[in-house]
């Protein structure tokens, strides 16, 4: 049977692994490459870098990294994090990443999803959404790393994404990122269920418990944590053996 | 040993490389026919779509020079359905190594089954040396909505959908549908047995 994936996530400056990092075992804590290749052996699913570089080097450290990457870790990676053109992707494919993230340059010129999916296929395309439930009732897409709100739905943006041509949807609730008080279940299950793509669950996951939720509940196809793992508050093997026990599918 | 990867226009030829690389094998990037043919082992990679792959390869000749190959040939992912008859992809003929055919994964309507299947799925029913040491329902990394079904060229299966091939073998010809570049240690197991066991 496919598994649930469980995704660590890498936020990057300058080439450097940021947030900090707490692995005795590491010779070099900010080295991405050396945490993300402790992650593989671990048992992570997979690997997501989200480079937050704002310089003009930016282009070429982060080229420098995926090579690096690409050439120590044997499980598939996404990059992510201002990439704006079908030459920013094509750079980082041919340097071995897999899979590449665009936000808010998706939203602002749509066709770029369909540009990508063209060249390279819908499996490499993943559309990230930065979501917050406002007073309405409602979740709205909110772009440049959740600083400009937007008047679209969540809903409605992932559903277009995905008609241009992507192939996952990374869904990051606002309200409930960096809290550990678990999951958004109801914006997950309603993406998850209502979109032929599978969905990528971020924010909010603290315990074991709350990974539970996200798939059984809200129908997650992967689950995706940063800092519960960076600070070992949640082992990776320890996670999937828990998930197993429940019943959820897992790569052990 | 002289390992050749075919050089096209398929998307994962670095991140082969690459892996063969972490095993400790070097390989060469070609397309060149007579660098083809004088290899040890050849493989054939592929992430993509199948009829401009189809194109490219007979625009520059390459059909007949892989279905000519004498040694051993490891097609991957989309390699290995390019290998087979025929592709509901843009309704492709393909190599004909092998005589399954190629489909798209069609869930039964209300159902939440997403189409490409991606993910870590396992493998079952598994044969000859490529899988050797390897036990039953090891987990391998999958990205693809078109699938070769059962045959009697099977040599592994996977289930997403319905039962299908995650392998195939005739001859001196193997396919694999996962990414054994992206599958960990068990992917490295395959490669291994691929450049050492296979022959």
């Amino acid at each position: 049977m496919l598994t649930k994936r469980i995704i660590p996530c890498l936020d990057i400056k300058d080439g450097r692994t940021v947030k900090g990092v707490n692995f005795e075992s590491l010779r070099d804590a900010g080295d991405p490459v050396e945490l993300g290749a402790l992650y593989a052996q671990q048992g992570a699913d997979e690997l997501v870098f989200l480079d937050i570089t704002a310089t003009n080097e930016k282009r070429k450290t982060l080229r420098e990294l995926v090579n690096r990457i690409s050439h120590h870790i044997n499980i598939p990676f996404t990059v992510g994090g201002g990439i704006s053109s079908v030459e920013d992707v094509q750079l980082l494919l041919q340097n071995g990443a897999d899979k590449i993230s665009v936000n808010t340059a998706a939203f602002n010129n749509p066709q770029l999803i369909r540009s990508l999916e063209k060249e390279f296929g819908s499996q490499c395309v993943v559309l990230a959404i930065d979501t917050r439930l406002e007073a309405d009732g409602e979740w709205y897409v909110y772009l440049n790393g959740g600083r400009v709100k937007t008047e679209t739905r969540c809903i409605d943006w992932a559903k277009k994404g995905v008609e241009l041509g992507a192939g996952e949807i990374l869904l990051t609730s606002m309200n409930h990122d960096g809290t550990k008080q678990g999951f958004a279940l109801d914006i997950t299950r309603t993406l998850a269920t209502q979109l032929p793509v599978p969905v990528i669950a971020s924010g909010g996951g603290g315990t074991m418990e709350h990974f539970v939720d996200v798939f059984h509940n809200a129908h997650a196809d992967a689950a995706l944590a940063a800092s519960i793992f960076h600070f070992k508050e949640i082992g990776i093997p320890d996670l999937k053996q828990y998930l197993k026990e429940k019943d959820i599918e897992v790569r052990l | 040993m002289n390992i050749a990867i075919v050089k096209y226009n398929a998307g994962n030829i670095q991140s082969v490389l690459y892996a063969l690389e972490r095993i400790g094998v070097e390989a060469q990037v070609t397309d060149d026919t007579a660098a083809l043919q004088a290899a040890d082992k050849v493989i054939f990679p592929g992430v993509g779509e199948a009829s401009s792959a189809m194109h490219y390869l007979k625009q520059r000749g390459l059909d007949e020079v892989i279905t000519g190959l004498k040694q051993p040939v490891l097609g991957i992912c989309l390699g290995m359905q390019l290998m087979c008859a025929y592709s509901e992809e843009n309704n492709t003929n393909c190599l004909g190594i092998f005589e399954e055919k190629v489909k798209l994964f069609t869930p039964a309507a209300g159902s939440n089954i997403k189409v490409p299947q991606i993910g870590w799925n396992n493998i079952f029913d598994l044969q000859t040396p490529l899988f050797s040491g390897l036990p039953e329902n090891s987990y391998c990394y999958f990205v693809h909505g078109y699938y070769a079904a059962l045959g009697k060229h099977t040599i592994g299966k996977a289930d997403y959908v319905q039962p299908y091939s995650a392998s195939l073998h005739r001859d001196n010809f193997y396919g694999v549908q996962f990414h054994p570049e992206k599958s960990a240690a068990v992917g490295e197991q395959i490669l291994r047995n691929f450049i050492t066991k296979v022959v």
